[in-house]
């Protein structure tokens, strides 16, 4: 579904990522990891086409990006549902707004989905929370809010940047076993992490690969984890 | 295509798609003055173009209709030359009437000149003809060439020299009045693009969340769009009316008027400013969505 060939990513003459090929293909399960600053957040924008490759191919759904225009990459993102480590909200909307955002800019009707938004609500635990307003929300709510807004539109892609940061270890196993279960449906996961434990338990329960950005290239990780 | 009902969903607009954009108080104010301020001063305008254009074309009218033939001829040709010119005249098809002024009646032109004890008998004072013109009237060349040809001592003046300028001077202020309204138009064009680039600015980081789940460009420029069409349209509708009153309020153009007591509206040319609310309306749309556009080109 997401597919980089040899993918590069320069900025202000710095290359930040080299020659990356990577495929997410139906019901595969990625964990991605690196250090800090190693470019994992980059590659994911990369891939959620918000930021171009300066080399390489990156193709979505079968199109390369290089050749969508800007309708067809906001149709490519409602097939993608992304959590981002800064969890943007439109802060004068209420939770339940704006876990439904998608739902509106894609045109559908809210009341034909209403039964999923009440259950994405109660499953990350913000039904109580619904009319509350973004900055209103902890860390950690905002998180469960963000990744509640991604699966709305039940993406074939599921993109998260360290989504269990500000999650205690029970919800982060909560997050695991949706985005399991999703993956079991065919969903393509790729979850950018520094969370061994959360990596060691996913792969106690799907085949998971894990890959590590260093240097600006991907490798496969080892037995280390 | 499809005009209307795309104008009418614009109006009716999606209340979910507007509570997307939080409302700016600042540039909603600016906008709605502006638009009233703008439709106030094109009422003005408009008045003026019109009645300018009534002016230019009453002069034209009424001066195009008489002429005057001068008969200049030795003292026993006079009566002679004279009867020739009205036979011509009753043979020429566009001529309606024509008649000699007799004495009393050239003294009383005179008058202003020479006080009204001129001795106008005495006087070797050209004989004056006075021609009234139909529709179609006639053909001044063709009466030219005749009264040459029967009358040596006549001369055709159809006033066209001096009634040019006058009905000129009033098309170009007609002109003059429709480029107001179309610099009106631009002005208000660049305040709202103005407007709407504030409330995109202040919205970038609105714009940027639902780019980001997938919305198209168009949704994103139609929650902006609408609401300053609106702003404008219930600006341009205040200032509209208020012109409109203020104009009904000038002083009536009663009998020997001049130029400024005739400013306004006659009849159906009230309707006219009723058009300039709808145009700022249009101004308003296609000024905010090229401006949304612009500023969504640089949003990923």
């Amino acid at each position: 579904m997401i597919e980089l060939r040899d993918v590069s990513y320069s900025y202000g003459g710095e290359a930040l990522l080299r020659d990356l090929s990577l495929d997410l293909g139906p019901g595969s399960f990625h964990f991605l990891t690196g250090p800090s600053g190693s470019g994992k957040t980059t590659l994911l924008k990369l891939m959620y086409l918000e930021l171009a490759a300066t080399g390489g191919t990156v193709e979505v759904f079968g199109r390369d990006a290089a050749g969508l225009g800007r309708d067809d990459i906001a149709m490519v993102r409602r097939r993608i549902g992304i959590v981002h480590q800064d969890c943007r909200f439109l802060d004068h909307l209420p939770v339940r707004d704006n876990i439904a955002l998608p739902l509106d800019t894609a045109g559908q009707e809210r009341q034909g989905h209403q039964g999923e938004l009440d259950e994405l609500l109660s499953w990350v635990g913000l039904r109580p929370r619904a009319d509350a307003t973004p900055p209103e929300l902890s860390g950690g709510e905002r998180q469960r809010a963000a990744l509640a807004r991604a699966l709305i539109l039940s993406p074939d892609v599921i993109l998260a940047d360290e989504p269990t940061g500000n999650l205690d270890w029970e919800m982060s196993l909560r997050l695991l076993t949706l985005l399991v279960e999703l993956n079991r449906l065919g969903k393509a996961i790729l979850i950018a992490t520094h969370d061994l434990n959360l990596i060691r338990q996913a792969k106690a329960q799907v085949a998971a690969r894990v890959i590590r950005i260093r240097s600006g290239r991907l490798e496969m990780a080892g037995a280390d984890l | 295509m499809n005009l209307v009902p795309r104008t009418l969903a614009l109006l009716r607009g999606d209340p979910r798609a507007d509570r997307v954009v939080p409302p700016t108080g600042f540039t909603a104010h600016l906008t709605v003055f502006t638009a009233a301020a703008m439709a106030f001063l094109a009422v003005f305008a408009l008045a003026l173009s019109l009645a300018s254009a009534r002016l230019a074309d009453r002069w034209g009218e009424a001066l195009a209709q008489s002429a005057t033939i001068r008969i200049s001829a030795p003292a026993d040709q006079l009566a002679v030359q004279t009867a020739a010119v009205l036979r011509v005249l009753e043979e020429t098809p566009g001529v309606v009437s024509a008649r000699q002024l007799d004495d009393a009646e050239q003294a009383r032109l005179l008058e202003p000149f020479f006080g009204p004890d001129l001795p106008i008998g005495s006087l070797p004072l050209p004989r004056l003809v006075e021609v009234v013109e139909g529709r179609p009237g006639y053909d001044g060349e063709g009466l030219r060439l005749r009264l040459r040809a029967e009358a040596p001592g006549a001369v055709l003046d159809d006033h066209s020299r001096w009634r040019r300028p006058l009905v000129a001077a009033a098309e170009r202020l007609n002109r003059l009045g429709l480029a107001a309204i179309g610099l009106i138009s631009l002005a208000m064009a660049a305040m709202i693009t103005l407007a709407a680039n504030a409330a995109l600015s202040a919205n970038a980081q609105v714009i940027g969340v639902l780019r980001l789940v997938g919305a198209r460009d168009a949704y994103v420029a139609r929650a902006f769009v609408r609401r300053f069409t609106l702003r404008a349209l219930a600006g341009a509708a205040a200032g509209t009316g208020a012109g409109m009153a203020a104009v009904a309020l000038l002083p009536p153009a009663g009998e020997g008027a001049g130029f400024l007591t005739g400013l306004g509206f006659r009849g159906a040319g009230w309707l006219a400013p009723l058009l300039i609310p709808p145009v700022a309306g249009v101004v308003a749309f296609w000024a905010t969505r090229a401006a949304a556009f612009r500023a969504l080109r640089e949003v990923t």
